[in-house]
C-alpha cells in the first residue's frame, strides 16, 4: 500500500499527486521532487538505440530510512512515482508492478477523455478512486 | 404465524408468513396487467426502484433470486425478490439465508396507487395512507390474503380491494400499488394482531374476499404522486431515444459506427454544461473506454447531460437503467448489447474500424457484425438485466485494446486529417453532359486518378483488357497502334478528338475530383455520338477508335470496336494511314500526359505544404506527445 502516487507529466510538473495526510504532505511532495533526478538519469542513461527497449518499469528509485521510491515512465515521459512505506516489507517487485499498471490504464483512461487536455490536473474522480485503493488506508 | 405456501413457481421454496404474503401477494397483484402470473418486468423495475436500494444490491437481488437466470420474473422469482429486498432494506446481505426468517416487510417509496378508484367503496375513514394492495386473490395465496380482509375490517385499516387480475388491468398500469409500502408499516403494526388469526380457512375466504371488494380503499392519488418511468430520471423513454437517434445520425449516418471523442466533444460543449461535469459524463458513458462513443454510450452520455441541465445531481456510477445491458422496452437494447458482445468479439476489428471511421467511414466493416446481432437478440431475453457482464466485457476489453486504443485516437487523427485532402473521393458527377469536353475529361480523370492515387494502373490496363485482345489479334500489321491501343485506348480517343479537346480548356480541377466511379465503369454512352467527333463518354472503349474513323461507326462495346478493326484490316491502304494517325494521335496525347503530370505534381507538392504545416500545427499543440 503506497503512502504517495505522484503523477508528473512531461515537463516535470505534477499532474496528479495524492498522499496520506498523515506525516505532512509536504515532504512527500519534496521526495517526489526529489525522486524525479533519479527518474532523469535511468532514462537518460539508455541510448537513442535502445529506447523502444527500454522498460516502463524502472524500479526501486532510491531508499531512504523511512520509504522507499519507485519510479515508472510511460512512452510520452510522464511518470508514475509510488513512494511507499519502509516498513512494510511485504509488497513484492511484481505487486508495485501491478500498481504501476493499474495507474498506467486509468491514466490511459483520462487521456481518452475528450475532456481531458493534456497538461491539465487529473480531476477523473474515476482515476481518484482507483489510486485511493491504493493508498494506505489511515489509521 | 404460520408458514404459508412455498413462494415459488421457480422452484425456490422459501417460507413465508402471513404478512409476508399478504403483501407479496398484493404486490404481486400490482405487478401483473394481464393476470398471466408473470409480473411485467417494468412494473417489477419500478418496485425495485421504489425500495430505495443501491443499484447493485438490485443487481444482486435479481441475481440471487433467479430471474436473470430465467429472463423473467416468475411468481416465484417476485416472492423471492421481495424478500431479499426485505432483507436488504434491513440491512442483511442479500443472500438466500438472509430471507429464510422473519422479516420485516420491504418498503417501498414512490409508489402510488391509483385505481382504487374503480372499486366502489367507502374509503375507511382513517386512511390517506396507503395501503396495502389488496392482493389479487390467487389460489395459493388466497387465504392468507384473505386475512387481509378481515383484520382490515377490524382495525378499520383501509386494505386495497382484491383485485382479480382480470378485473383490474389497467390498475397496474405504472401505478405499483401505492407502495402503500408505506402502509407497510401500519401492517407491521397489524403483524402481532394478525398472526393471532391464525385460522382462515379457506371457505371463510371467500366470503371475506367479497367483502374486501367492498371495502377498497381507493388510495388517495395524492400519494406519491408521478411514479412509473417519468420518475426515474435515469430510464431513457422511447420519444428522448428517437431525439438521440436523430442527434446520433446528425454526426454519423451510421448507427453502427463510433463517434469520435473530438466529435463528440465538440458535440456536447455546446450543451455549456462545465467541462468538470462534461469529463465525468463521458467517464461515466463511455463504458469500453476506448475514446469513442458507440450508439447506446451516445445515449446514455446525452441522457446524463439532459438530466444536469434539469438540475439532477449527476451519479458516482451508471444507473443500472441507463447500463448497456439494460434490457428495456427499447429495441435498441439488443443492439447495445450485442454491440457490447459484438465489441468483445471483434474488438481488434473495431479499432481498425474506428480509423476507418475516421477517414473514410466504411460502413461495410459493421456490416458483417450486424449477423452476430441476431445472435444476440435470444440472449437478450436471458438476460433481463445484464450490468455484470458489460463490466466484465469492459474489464475484458480494456485489458485488450489498451495497446491500441490510444494511440490511433489522437495521432493516426491527424494524420489522416493531412491526408484527407490530397484524396478527395471520386466525384461522380462528372461532366456527362458536353460532349467535347467529355473525352477530354474523362482522360485527365482516369490519368490523373492512376498518378495521384495510384489506385488504378494506367488507364489503359484496366478496362480495355478485354478489347484489346481482340484489338491485339487482328492488328498484328499495326503492332505499334495495337500496342497503344491496349495500353493507351483512351489517347487514341483523346488524340482523335483533339480538335475538340483543345477548344475546351484543360479541366484542371477535374484532375483531382475526377476520380469517379463512374468513369471507370465503361459507361456505354453513345459511342456512335462520340465518334462523330463528339468526345466520347469513356476513352476506355474508345481505343480502337484510330481505326475505327475510317471504319463504320464503333459501338461503345469492344466487340463493335473489334470488328471496327477488323474491318480496317481488310484495307491495307489504309493501314498505314492509320498507323501515322496514330502515331500523330499519340504524341499529342504524350503532350497532354506530360502537361498532366506537372499540374499534378504542382499540387502534389501544394499539398505537402498544407501537410507539413498542418503537422507543425499540431506539434504546437501537443506538448505532451512523446519525443
Amino acid at each position: 500500500m503506497a503512502v504517495c502516487i505522484a503523477v508528473i507529466a512531461k515537463e516535470n510538473y505534477p499532474l496528479y499527486i495524492r498522499s496520506v495526510p498523515t506525516q505532512g504532505e509536504l515532504k512527500f511532495h519534496y521526495t517526489v521532487h526529489t525522486s524525479l533526478d533519479v527518474v532523469e538519469e535511468k532514462i537518460s542513461g539508455v541510448g537513442k538505440a535502445l529506447a523502444d527497449q527500454r522498460e516502463l518499469y524502472l524500479g526501486l528509485l532510491y531508499p531512504t530510512e523511512d520509504y522507499k521510491v519507485y519510479g515508472y515512465v510511460t512512452n510520452s515521459k510522464v511518470k508514475f512515482v509510488i513512494v511507499v512505506d519502509s516498513s512494510n516489507t511485504s509488497l513484492r517487485d511484481n505487486e508495485i508492478r501491478s500498481m504501476f499498471r493499474k495507474l498506467h490504464n486509468s491514466f490511459t483512461d483520462v487521456m481518452c477523455n475528450p475532456f481531458y487536455n493534456p497538461g491539465d490536473q487529473i480531476q477523473s474522480k474515476a482515476f481518484d478512486s482507483i489510486v485511493s485503493a491504493m493508498m494506505v488506508q489511515a489509521c | 404465524m404460520d408458514q404459508g405456501a412455498a413462494a415459488g413457481t421457480g422452484g425456490t421454496f422459501i417460507s413465508l408468513s402471513e404478512t409476508e404474503q399478504r403483501c407479496y401477494s398484493g404486490l404481486h397483484a400490482l405487478c401483473q396487467p394481464d393476470g398471466t402470473g408473470t409480473p411485467a418486468a417494468g412494473k417489477v423495475a419500478e418496485l425495485f426502484r421504489a425500495s430505495q436500494l443501491p443499484a447493485d444490491t438490485l443487481h444482486q437481488i435479481t441475481e440471487v433470486c433467479g430471474a436473470k437466470r430465467l429472463g423473467y420474473f416468475g411468481c416465484g422469482q417476485f416472492y423471492v425478490a421481495l424478500k431479499l429486498m426485505a432483507a436488504a432494506q434491513a440491512g442483511l446481505p442479500v443472500r438466500l439465508e438472509s430471507v429464510a426468517g422473519e422479516l420485516p416487510l420491504p418498503v417501498f417509496v414512490g409508489i402510488t396507487r391509483d385505481p382504487e378508484m374503480r372499486y366502489p367503496t367507502h374509503p375507511p375513514t382513517n386512511e390517506s395512507q396507503p395501503h396495502i394492495a389488496g392482493s389479487a386473490p390467487r389460489p395459493p395465496a388466497d387465504r392468507p390474503v384473505f386475512r387481509h380482509p378481515e383484520s382490515s375490517m377490524d382495525e378499520q385499516e383501509a386494505w386495497s380491494p382484491p383485485r382479480s387480475p382480470p378485473r383490474s388491468p389497467s390498475a397496474y398500469h405504472s401505478y405499483p400499488y401505492s407502495a402503500q409500502r408505506n402502509g407497510t408499516d401500519a401492517l407491521l403494526a397489524y403483524d402481532g394482531k394478525l398472526s393471532s388469526r391464525s385460522s382462515v380457512s379457506q371457505e371463510n375466504s371467500s366470503p371475506s374476499h367479497y367483502f374486501v371488494r367492498l371495502q377498497p380503499e381507493p388510495l388517495p392519488i395524492t400519494q406519491v404522486s408521478s411514479v412509473d418511468y417519468s420518475d426515474d430520471p435515469w430510464r431513457i423513454t422511447e420519444e428522448q431515444r428517437e431525439y438521440y437517434t436523430n442527434q446520433f445520425k446528425s454526426l454519423q449516418p451510421d448507427l453502427n459506427a463510433l463517434i469520435l471523442g473530438t466529435t463528440a466533444k465538440n458535440f456536447f460543449t455546446k450543451s455549456k454544461l462545465p467541462i468538470p461535469e462534461l469529463s465525468h459524463i463521458w467517464e461515466l458513458s463511455d463504458v469500453d473506454k476506448d475514446g469513442a462513443l458507440t450508439f447506446s454510450e451516445f445515449c446514455i452520455a446525452f441522457h446524463l447531460i439532459v438530466a444536469r441541465k434539469n438540475s439532477y445531481v449527476l451519479p458516482e456510477t451508471l444507473p443500472p437503467t441507463l447500463r448497456p445491458g439494460y434490457v428495456d422496452q427499447g429495441v435498441t437494447q439488443s443492439e447495445e448489447l450485442s454491440s457490447v458482445d459484438r465489441q468483445v468479439t471483434s474488438r481488434p476489428g473495431v479499432n481498425t474500424c474506428k480509423q476507418d471511421t475516421r477517414d473514410e467511414r466504411r460502413q461495410s466493416e459493421f456490416s458483417p457484425k450486424r449477423l452476430p446481432d441476431a445472435s444476440e437478440k435470444p440472449i437478450r431475453r436471458v438476460s433481463t438485466l445484464k450490468p455484470d457482464s458489460p463490466q466484465e466485457l469492459d474489464a475484458s476489453m480494456k485489458s485488450r485494446t489498451r495497446p491500441r486504443s490510444h494511440s490511433s485516437t489522437s495521432i493516426d487523427d491527424a494524420m489522416k486529417k493531412a491526408e484527407e485532402p490530397p484524396t478527395p473521393p471520386p466525384r461522380p458527377q462528372k461532366t456527362h453532359s458536353r460532349a467535347s469536353s467529355l473525352d477530354l475529361n474523362k482522360l485527365f480523370q482516369q490519368s490523373g486518378q492512376a498518378s495521384k492515387s495510384s489506385w488504378l494502373p494506367p488507364p489503359p490496363a484496366l478496362p480495355p483488357r478485354p478489347p484489346a485482345t481482340q484489338i491485339f489479334s487482328f492488328r498484328h500489321g499495326s503492332n505499334k497502334n495495337t500496342q497503344k491501343a491496349v495500353q493507351q485506348p483512351n489517347f487514341a480517343d483523346f488524340s482523335r478528338f483533339r480538335e475538340v479537346e483543345t477548344s475546351t480548356p484543360p479541366q484542371r480541377p477535374d484532375l483531382r475530383g475526377g476520380l469517379s466511379t463512374e468513369d471507370l465503369a465503361p459507361p456505354k454512352t453513345d459511342p456512335s455520338a462520340a465518334l462523330q467527333g463528339h468526345a466520347p463518354q469513356k476513352p476506355v472503349r474508345r481505343k480502337l477508335h484510330p481505326d475505327s474513323q475510317s471504319a463504320t461507326p464503333p459501338s461503345g462495346t469492344p466487340s463493335s470496336a473489334a470488328t471496327l478493326t477488323k474491318s480496317t484490316q481488310r484495307l491495307p491502304p489504309k493501314q498505314k494511314r492509320a498507323i501515322q494517325m496514330a502515331i500523330r494521335k499519340n504524341r499529342e496525347t504524350n503532350a497532354v500526359l506530360t502537361r498532366l503530370n506537372s499540374e499534378l505534381q504542382q499540387q502534389l507538392k501544394v499539398v505537402h505544404r498544407e501537410r507539413v504545416t498542418l503537422e507543425s500545427q499540431l506539434d504546437l499543440l501537443r506538448p505532451v506527445t512523446s519525443a
